[in-house]
């Protein structure tokens, strides 16, 4: 064990506590950024007013109908931004247009005494557009070669040699939507001016470093005169890592130019329509298997709906192609990637970054290819796990393998597969109109940021002469529990009672230049800071606590807030010992630093080893589905997930059964719409309120859940041995995908195949029960060799190089 | 009219509403008095983020009025003051904070503290039923209206929506929770027990609540009024015609939130008494416009069977408890999912202005795409259902989600078989054409003809040719189609095998 996850006895880490602001939440009392607009004097509202076109130029604005409207304060447009007037940090996000890019694209904002005047100012607010011919749809974009953004490979062996010689091929398509996070709380920003011009944003955010940057650019000021704070968040999921900072510039310039505060929150109609959402994808592959059903080769190009800006659509892509082999080996390898621009709201990261739509890929393409092979899902998909020694196809050893079989083989077990799969075939004997189908699938999932740079971490800790601990670190807590593991985290390292410590908000003056919460990296990355902080103090500590006892230094231990030492019957009381160190002016705070050893990345070459481990699971899911209507039920789930030694079980519990039901929504509910028509209404968001956006419900919960973290699974190189959970549990929602396509399956005669595009919504599942029935042979796949090739990318395509990558390079080059 | 000092109670508390618009929520009058636990989700009374309670009477007892009407054939009225009264839980974005003047109101504050958390708070805490925590008041707060239902008794046997004390997991069901999958939710909500002796909240509802006097709010957007007697309101109507009448508002809040609607005039008929009573007669029963959908399926305590398969797939609860059946049909929302099944029940409207009643068939009530024929001076007073009742009834709703969905297509059905044929035929439709419709030529390919399989497959082929069907984000017109055409199979499926004709024809 290395020192980063070794354990001590009596670790606070490992106990199942329930959230740290658990009691605060169910009283209402937990604040989030509006809550705090009743407690802030003199503020404004901003509103914005939305282009009703999905592409358009802006021929003429007119602010000074609004400026009639009683309570208007003020409209902020391009002309009052005295610095970069960009959202993003890829300088194609103008915070205020003149080109409309999106049906609901905001053009100014209207700062108003109320939120109504704001609103009614809003309207009167005189808008002439010069309406663009738009592209709406991912195949209209990809027919007119509208792309952005590198277009990077992954290829490994000889492809086309490995389609020649194929026992098997298949070649198929797959369309999979995308998904709006709706965190429960809107995207929302508070910000003030102070005496000496020091701007202080209150936002939910993931990534206040970054909110801070763009503030900073958008206002023209150096960074240490922005301060971005996060209480919390009411959710994020990836969906508040690069979309906060442009609201927040705007409510910043508002205030900068009134001196007043100014308060910009979303509506959901609002949010829906502005904010990027989960990438939908559109895949072309063939794949290549031998007699056994061992995968031999696998040709795919994705193409992503990045929207109308690039955003994190290359990082998101990247990850893509890095997870297309899930769990599988595949000797040969070709995958392309491209981005498609179209004129939506830009896409971003939401959970799984990327990782679900190119698993998903693998998933369908097992799930389609098990019939026509005549093997049972379960047994091809076992078939083809990775092997120790084999590398992914970017080239990074697989390692831990045998943790993905330990799951597999749990979840059969706990899950009571074989008897079950028994019992479904002879419930289905004798319903003619309903089915039940048991589906097992894997997750192997990479952690760690791909871009290595991001995979850094800081964090202050102040020990008060009282002993009491406060924490900060550079992480946002948005109900993953991060806050609460990093007590645990702290109270561990410096072997106290939890109630000594405190964790402060996220704030950019207490820790500077931190990586967004994402990736599901932010208990490894800041836990392993704060664990740092803590060592430091704890060593400062040490010589005054040894001379007490009278014993050498490194044998001082702390427990439970006793200091003692083994071979000394003598203790000491760690508010003594804190006491004592004051007076001889030790120094009692200590910042903490963490980078992750042993990454690096070629994302021009798509080789390296981004990630420091994998994360594994399994889930085994029962469904029923009526044969009237399509609609379905989840009668059972059974998971094993891998989570290392867990921080905080509970917490982790919470992550993956979250995550599963988020997964679920995504592949078999969320049904994103755009208006594709011609009309006047053309790229509007047809679903855009939570009345025709529905996310899974109490009627969506699975009726039997039952979770197990994988046990004995310590993580060498990740704090106190435990893993990332945020995200990977999410693709354990394939098995429910994989259950409804067999269940639609059983209606029709044995080995049929069934094509679901996602989300399974009831109607898709209704129409692929009907072709089961009526047309099982019409499965929407060619097969044999060599299959058809996907379509292949031009030869003068850029590479994946993004912009922070670039940056790097070019520093590194300098130095 | 009577002026009164405008006052809520929250949390025990008085709290002026002097100033308030009309406009406004009460979601935003709490928010702005300080008491942000209720948090704006959606401003659609889809996420339940912002429910709170409110204290409404409880006008179903055990024997009780309404419970003895119907079969001696005197008349039994819902509604009136049993001196109890039921913490409602509401979505606090849609009800306008001038409707709850003199109204007592609970928070997700109100319930508990972080040190002294309500059991509701602790079991939701200590599980792990929070983890953002932005949706976890609003939670707490239906999860408390089920805890306090003076009727909630352990189940003999729990089934998967009931727990072993009784909790009903569709109190939960217009809530959204996007992080922890429920699961601890409901293991938190199925391990409550009962309030202890002494519980001020539930000896709160051992008494009335308080009167809901007239009352009138003013402000810059315009003036909402709360009318109690139907000669009030039909004067109000007279002398304004463009007047919004609002009884739990879960239609028009929509419109002042998401859409910017605004009315001159606004005016609650949430406690006009004469729009509140429910009468079993011997040939009909009446509804009263303005009871809550919550109050109707207790009053009517299963008399009418295909109500109660309709309305548990109505909205959810905490829409329940402010929509009326008055209300969805005065929308006339070509989805509402009232008018199928009262279409089915062949109901009537009975339609009062200040120069008197009238009686339309409903069948004959809608015009056109949210049109009907009621005018601006008439107010729905009430539903009439006829009696009999047919003995075999449905309500079929189609949608991407099983709780708290809007249709895709919905049909009531109800069948009078008898010997083995169709007597009587009725079939409501909606979700395929402008306005819900009755499914007349189904009817016919139905009536006088054996309830056999070979009947019904032909009848639910002339059911899916019924309407016309569009395409929209909710599903394609033919899927819709398909969903008619299956509707009377899977009832022919699921009916009782006695049904059938004694003797194959």
């Amino acid at each position: 064990m290395s020192g980063l996850s070794e354990r001590p006895p009596g670790a606070v880490v490992g106990r199942p506590l329930p959230h740290e602001s658990a009691a605060l939440h169910v009283t209402g009392a937990a604040l989030y950024t509006d809550d705090l607009v009743g407690r802030t004097h003199g503020i404004l509202h901003a509103h914005p007013v939305q282009a009703p076109h999905a592409h358009a130029r802006v021929s003429t604005l007119r602010t000074a109908p609004a400026l009639d409207v009683p309570g208007v304060v003020r409209v902020l447009t391009a002309d009052d931004v005295p610095g970069l007037d960009d959202a993003g940090t890829h300088h194609d996000e103008p915070l205020f247009p003149d080109e409309v890019m999106f049906h609901g694209h905001a053009v100014c904002w209207v700062l108003g005494e109320t939120l109504e005047a704001a609103r009614l100012g809003a309207l009167a607010v005189e808008v002439d557009y010069e309406p663009l011919p738009a592209l709406v749809t991912l195949r209209e974009a990809i027919t007119a070669a509208s792309f952005q953004g590198g277009q990077p490979t992954v290829a490994r062996g000889d492809v086309d040699g490995a389609f020649d010689e194929a026992a098997h091929v298949f070649s198929g398509e797959l369309d999979l939507a995308g998904q709006e996070h709706f965190y429960l709380e809107t995207h929302c920003s508070l910000a003030q001016v102070d005496e000496s011009g020091q701007v202080f944003v209150q936002c939910s955010t993931q990534h206040p470093t970054e909110t801070q940057d763009v503030v900073a650019h958008v206002l023209g000021v150096p960074s240490h005169a922005v301060t971005v704070q996060c209480l919390r968040m009411g959710g994020g999921f990836g969906g508040k890592e690069m979309q906060p900072h442009g609201y927040a510039a705007v409510a910043a310039l508002g205030a900068r130019l009134t001196g007043r505060p100014v308060r910009l929150r979303l509506s959901r109609t609002q949010d829906m329509t502005m904010s990027g959402k989960r990438h939908g994808f559109h895949a072309q592959w063939r794949v290549a298997f031998d007699d056994d059903g061992l995968l031999q080769a696998l040709d795919a190009t994705l193409t992503s709906d990045g929207g109308w800006s690039l955003d994190l659509s290359e990082p998101v892509l990247a990850r893509a192609l890095c997870h297309v082999d899930n769990a599988y080996f595949i000797p040969h390898v070709r995958l392309h990637g491209r981005i498609a621009r179209t004129h939506k709201t830009s896409q971003t990261a939401f959970r799984g970054f990327g990782g679900p739509q190119g698993m998903l890929v693998i998933e369908d393409v097992l799930g389609r290819c098990a019939p026509l092979l005549g093997i049972d899902p379960v047994e091809l998909r076992r078939r083809n796990f990775y092997r120790p020694g084999q590398k992914t196809p970017y080239g990074q050893p697989v390692r831990h393998p045998e943790r993905l079989v330990a799951c597999w083989e749990q979840v059969l077990s706990s899950g009571d597969v074989a008897t079950r799969q028994a019992e479904i075939r002879a419930w289905n004997a004798t319903h003619e109109h309903a089915r039940r189908a048991l589906a097992v699938t894997p997750v192997k999932f990479g952690i760690s940021f791909n871009f290595t740079a991001f995979n850094q971490a800081g964090a202050l800790v102040h020990v008060y002469k009282d002993g009491s601990v406060l924490v900060t670190h550079g992480g946002t807590e948005m109900g993953q529990g991060l806050h609460t593991k990093m007590l645990q985290v702290a109270a561990t390292a410096l072997g106290v009672p939890l109630s000594t410590v405190r964790l402060a908000p996220t704030r950019t003056d207490k820790v500077p230049n931190t990586s967004a919460t994402a990736a599901s990296s932010g208990a490894d990355l800041n836990g392993a800071a704060v664990k740092d902080a803590c060592e430091q103090v704890l060593d400062r500590l040490r010589p005054v606590a040894a001379e007490r006892l009278g014993v050498a230094p490194d044998a001082v231990r702390v427990t439970d807030g006793v200091v003692s030492a083994p071979g000394s019957d003598a203790t000491l009381a760690w508010a003594d010992l804190v006491h004592q160190a004051y007076f001889r002016r030790v120094q009692l705070w200590a910042a903490g630093f963490y980078r992750t050893e042993g990454l690096h990345w070629d994302s021009t070459a798509m080789r390296g080893e981004p990630f420091k481990y994998f994360a594994y699971g399994a889930a085994a899911t029962e469904v029923e589905v009526d044969g009237f209507t399509g609609s379905y039920r989840i009668r059972r789930v059974d998971i094993v997930h891998d989570v290392g030694e867990s921080l905080s079980p509970l917490v982790d519990l919470g992550q993956v059964e979250g995550a599963f039901v988020q997964g679920a929504g995504w592949l078999t509910l969320e049904d994103l719409r755009w208006d594709e028509g011609d009309g006047p209404t053309r790229g509007r968001l047809a679903t855009q309120s939570a009345s025709t956006y529905k996310l899974p419900s109490f009627s969506e919960m699975p009726e039997v859940l039952h979770v197990e973290l994988l046990a004995h699974a310590p993580e060498d190189g990740a704090v106190y041995g435990s893993k990332a959970v945020g995200e990977p549990p999410l693709m354990l929602a394939f098995s429910v995908r994989e259950a409804l396509r067999q269940a639609a399956a059983s209606f029709g005669p044995a080995g049929t195949s069934v094509d679901l595009p996602s989300p399974v919504t009831p109607e898709v599942l209704w129409w692929a029960i009907e072709d089961a029935r009526h047309r099982p042979r019409d499965h929407g796949l060619a097969t044999g060799g060599p299959g058809r090739v996907p379509e292949q990318p031009h030869p003068a395509a850029p590479p994946l190089r993004p912009h922070s990558e670039r940056a790097a390079r070019a520093t590194s080059e300098r130095a | 009219m009577a002026a009164g000092r405008h006052e809520v109670t929250v949390n025990g508390t008085a709290r002026s509403l002097a100033g308030t618009d009309p406009a406004t929520s009460a979601l935003d009058f709490l928010r702005a008095q300080g008491l942000t636990g209720a948090k704006e989700g959606c401003a659609e009374g889809e996420c339940g983020a912002c429910a709170v309670l409110v204290l409404r009477p409880d006008g179903v007892g055990r024997g009780g009025a309404g419970a003895d009407g119907g079969t001696d054939g005197s008349d039994g009225t819902a509604g009136a003051d049993l001196g109890r009264s039921r913490w409602t839980g509401v979505n606090a974005c849609l009800v306008p904070a001038a409707a709850l003047d003199g109204q007592e109101v609970l928070t997700a504050e109100g319930l508990g503290t972080p040190d002294a958390l309500h059991p509701v708070q602790h079991e939701l805490a200590v599980r792990g039923g929070s983890q953002c925590g932005y949706c976890t008041p609003g939670f707490v707060c239906a999860m408390a209206a089920e805890y306090y239902r003076g009727d909630r008794h352990p189940h003999a046997v729990p089934d998967r929506e009931h727990g072993p004390n009784g909790f009903d997991l569709h109190a939960l069901s217009g809530n959204l929770c996007r992080c922890t999958g429920y699961r601890p939710i409901r293991d938190a909500a199925f391990a409550l027990g009962a309030p202890e002796a002494g519980d001020p909240l539930a000896s709160r509802a051992t008494h009335p609540p308080p009167a809901a006097p007239p009352s009138r709010l003013e402000g810059a957007s315009g003036a909402f009024e709360r009318a109690t007697d139907l000669s009030r309101l039909l004067t109000l109507l007279r002398e304004h015609p463009d007047a919004v009448l609002v009884a739990g508002a879960t239609d028009w809040g929509v419109e002042v939130n998401l859409r910017g609607a605004r009315a001159r005039l606004a005016v609650g008929i949430d406690r006009v008494h004469e729009l509140r009573a429910l009468h079993v007669g011997h040939d009909a029963v009446e509804i009263g416009a303005s009871l809550t959908l919550s109050e109707v399926g207790r009053a009517l305590a299963g008399r009418v069977p295909l109500l109660d398969q309709l309305l548990p797939q109505f909205a959810s609860p905490l829409i329940r408890n402010g929509a009326t059946l008055g209300g969805n049909l005065a929308t006339a929302s070509p989805v509402g999912d009232a008018a199928p099944a009262l279409l089915a029940l062949e109901a009537d409207v009975v339609l009062a202005c200040a120069g008197g009643e009238r009686t339309v068939p409903l069948s004959g009530y809608f015009t056109g795409y949210r049109r009907t024929v009621r005018r601006p001076d008439e107010v729905i007073r009430a539903v009439r259902i006829p009696l009999p009742l047919s003995g075999v009834t449905a309500f079929h709703k189609v949608a991407k989600r099983r709780f708290d969905d809007i249709s895709s297509v919905a049909a009531g059905i109800a069948l009078d078989v008898r010997d083995g044929v169709v007597a009587k035929a009725r079939i409501g439709l909606g979700g395929v054409a402008a306005t819900p419709v009755r499914a007349l030529a189904t009817e016919a390919a139905l009536e006088g003809r054996p309830w056999t399989a070979e009947v019904v497959r032909a009848a639910a082929q002339v059911m899916g040719r019924e309407g016309t069907p569009i395409d929209d984000h909710r599903a394609s017109a033919a899927y819709r189609s398909a969903m008619l055409g299956t509707a009377l199979l899977r009832l022919h499926a699921e009916a009782d095998p006695s049904l059938a004709p004694a003797v194959a024809p």
